[in-house]
């Protein structure tokens, strides 16, 4: 079993195989299921995603009404005008949000690897799906790789917002999106690995504020910035440049970091955006007098 | 290794908005549904911490109701599990709790009907895993991540033997046990964890055993 990016890697080389495959391995060992089963239990979870995506593109409201609709108007703008940063971005920018404003209104998602990180891996998968035009396997593929790096910061690291901050919930999410999306893009392994520490190491640091406790504000536009990190990570990594920090070394500057976050930063709605006087007014507007 | 399938992290399918408020508290409620083993006719939950304060954003209300009513985490019917409660007769209350709780993400969970009452705590720890701190007044640690058994027996020797032998029987390997009880030769509970699933047949035969008052099962 994998413990570590570097473990991950070294197999990959010693057998001449892509990370996706040493996760399937790996699940068909501990679960005692076939390859089969496990291949038909990911693309659920992939159709659950795919679902969510056009959910969200058709128009989403949250009850609470602090979010919803935003990826309708990414996408209204992307047909109209040509975006800055590039048509392919948006697409997935737009897909990510999609995803997270479905969230938000308790709409079916697949928790990738939290329900408010839910946005970046099929963001960037279904964003990406037109310019790679991957088969289905592929796209099954790319979620058993971002499980192997997401498995790895989970055991080092966390993937909790309540114990890491969002570093923990959408840089892992996003890390995980730009290792799959190198692999898919025909990158190598260790090209994987250096857009994992790319993207994980600007996520650094980032706490978890989330305004009235709801994921919500700002859960919806961080997974945006998450997803469009991912890209440009991987895009870096394929073009050969590298960390100067390794990749494990990255998640453990993560782990420690979160360590030393001030408890109002993580998941209690105490401090950053939430304690404004606006993320305040907006609570106590939501739950009345329960949230002063 | 705290989290080894690969489905810890691409998953659960779930309901959201969160996975610690919505898809933890609705398994909350599903263990509380099949430890009881029956559609409760009432229940009254109490949430404590962060629970009690952002339960109505978080739908976290709706997901243990659904949770009573049998749903899984990725059950659309959880965002109308008030009116479902309704239509199959059973009422709810939700009692938002002051004090503090040993964990933020708390709720105690009492229901029944005509035939008698059962009451537990859970806690939501996030990722959508959820755990039971305490049963009918017994406290304890289940896991709800592996099939469970849960036995009510008198507190005499040979009970737990008795129990563990029938497992033996049916090659069912023991992950986790907790035997607890409230005074000495009086009610006590045990718990167990089980790495294979628990076919009717073997709950039955437990159900025979010396000393035993009464079992119940958590699929998974």
């Amino acid at each position: 079993m994998f413990r570590s990016v570097s473990d991950l890697i070294k197999i990959t080389e010693e057998r001449n195989i892509p990370i996706s495959e040493v996760m399937i391995e790996q699940e068909i060992e501990e679960s005692g299921k076939t390859r089969e089963q496990i291949f038909a239990e990911m693309e659920r979870n992939l159709d659950v995603m795919e679902d969510a995506v056009e959910e969200g593109l058709q128009g989403v409201k949250s009850k609470s009404g602090l979010t919803g609709g935003d990826a309708v108007l990414i996408q209204k703008y992307r047909e109209e005008k040509q975006p800055l940063s590039g048509d392919l971005m948006l697409e997935v920018v737009s897909k990510a949000v999609s995803t997270n404003e479905v969230n938000a209104a308790m709409g079916t998602i697949c928790a990738t690897p939290t329900a408010g990180s839910a946005g970046c891996v099929p963001g960037v998968l279904f964003g990406i799906k037109d310019r790679l035009n991957p088969t289905r396997e592929q796209m099954v593929r790319f979620l058993f790789t971002a499980g192997a790096f997401g498995q790895v910061i989970a055991n080092n690291a966390s993937i909790s917002g309540a114990a890491g901050g969002c570093q923990a919930e959408v840089g892992s999410a996003a890390g995980m999106a730009s290792a799959a999306a190198v692999e898919m893009a025909g990158g190598t392994p260790e090209q994987s690995a250096q857009a994992m520490a790319i993207t994980l190491k600007n996520m650094l640091g980032l706490v978890c504020d989330p305004v009235a406790g709801l994921v919500e504000v700002p859960c919806v536009k961080r997974n945006a910035m998450g997803s469009s990190q991912a890209i440009v990570s991987a895009d870096l990594a394929l073009a050969g440049v590298t960390s100067r920090i390794p990749c494990d070394e990255v998640i453990g500057a993560m782990y420690q970091i979160g360590e030393k976050m001030s408890s109002t930063l993580k998941e209690t709605a105490e401090g950053g955006l939430a304690a404004t006087p606006t993320g305040k007014a907006l609570a106590a507007k939501i739950f009345g007098s329960a949230a002063e | 290794m705290k989290f080894r399938s690969v489905f810890d992290i691409i998953g659960p399918v779930m309901i959201g908005p969160s996975s610690s408020h919505t898809a933890g508290a609705a398994r909350i409620g599903k263990m509380a549904r099949q430890l009881f083993g029956r559609q409760p006719e009432w229940a009254k939950i109490y949430l404590y911490g962060s629970f009690a304060k952002t339960y109505k954003g978080h739908g976290t209300d709706v997901a243990i109701i659904g949770g009573l009513l049998d749903y899984d985490t990725f059950d659309d019917r959880i965002k109308d599990a008030f009116r479902y409660a309704e239509e199959c007769g059973m009422k709810v209350e939700f009692i938002e709790e002051e004090g503090s709780s040993e964990h933020p993400n708390t709720a105690r969970i009492h229901i029944g009907d005509q035939e008698g009452e059962f009451e537990l705590v859970g806690i939501s720890i996030g990722g959508g895993k959820a755990e039971i701190t305490e049963l009918n007044g017994f406290e304890l640690r289940l896991s709800g991540g592996s099939p469970a058994i849960l036995v009510m027996h008198n507190d005499r020797y040979g009970a737990i033997a008795s129990v563990t032998k029938v497992l033996a029987e049916k090659e069912i390997n023991i992950g986790h046990m907790e035997v607890v009880r409230k005074e000495q030769g009086k009610d006590a509970m045990m718990v167990i964890e089980t790495d294979q699933p628990i076919p009717d047949e073997v709950m039955q035969q437990l159900g025979t055993c010396d000393h035993i008052l009464q079992v119940v099962t958590i699929a998974d």
